[in-house]
């Protein structure tokens, strides 16, 4: 059987619930944002799959991809920052002691 | 040989997914990390998708990752390592849960694919999609000023008081 979009489909799969366990179960936030990236480039994938099997001359799913590809950035850039924040007021990076609006 | 490409692409794409989220070592959870950004790149390649693998390289591998491990430097939270909390059975099983929903939908529907071959230098379809007669234009202009917001916000949060 040769590679088709089912295999991509399926690709993506694995990669967005493996990111999804670590974002659900690590501790250090600088790993759930790593793993929320993981999370991002599954969804890419699927993207560009359905563009090149469904549409392959449109190129929607690419564009689609460009500006998730900007916002991921975007997301790192403002995640790290909040992390380094508040890894100096409180001198932690563990998420489960980041209860700042907890009562 | 097509097969061959994704398949030894798709094979290390997952392993280093899960090097990511096992390893202990965060600093090394971040090389698999850049190392998974690259295999990606590769995927794209076999979606005919040049234009994408490469931003996908200079956009991941050369601006994210830096951000990332700057991130793990900062934090001098690496001694301690990556370990799991409180959730980690119950994350498994929605992991798992979802896995199975997924893969069975992708197995089970039948997509109607098209058989046109894909058009083989991307760059200049995608700028006339982009910038073209009822294109994407204010999404683009709306990028700039999230990304530079993004930015500003990230300079503020970070300055020391």
């Amino acid at each position: 059987m040769s590679v088709g979009l089912e295999h991509y489909l399926i690709l993506s799969a694995v990669l967005f619930c493996i990111g999804l366990y670590g974002v659900l179960s690590k501790r250090n936030a600088v790993v759930i944002l790593m793993c929320v990236e993981i999370m991002l480039n599954a969804v890419n994938i699927t993207l560009v799959a359905f563009s090149r099997y469904v549409v392959p001359t449109l190129l929607t799913g690419q564009i689609f991809a460009i500006f998730v590809m900007a916002v991921a950035a975007a997301e790192a850039a403002v995640g790290i920052a909040i992390i380094i924040a508040i890894y100096r007021s409180r001198g932690t990076v563990d998420a489960e002691k980041f209860d700042l609006m907890k009562w | 040989m097509f097969d061959i490409v994704f398949w030894v692409l798709a094979v290390v794409t997952v392993i280093a997914a899960l090097a990511v989220v096992l390893l202990r070592d965060v600093f090394r959870a971040a090389l698999c990390l850049v190392f998974l950004f690259l295999t990606v790149a590769g995927v794209y390649i076999t979606l005919h998708a040049d234009f994408l693998a490469v931003v996908q390289i200079l956009v991941y591998v050369g601006a994210i990752s830096v951000v990332i491990i700057v991130g793990i430097m900062l934090t001098r939270e690496m001694w301690h390592g990556s370990s799991s909390g409180k959730l980690r059975i119950p994350a498994l099983v929605v992991g798992l849960l979802l896995l199975g929903t997924l893969v069975f939908t992708a197995i089970t529907t039948q997509w109607y694919t098209s058989d046109v071959p894909p058009l083989e230098p991307t760059t200049a379809a995608i700028g006339v999609r982009l910038f073209g007669e009822g294109g994407f234009l204010l999404p683009v202009e709306v990028t700039a000023v999230l990304i530079l917001a993004a930015v500003l916000g990230a300079i503020v949060l970070i300055r020391e008081k």
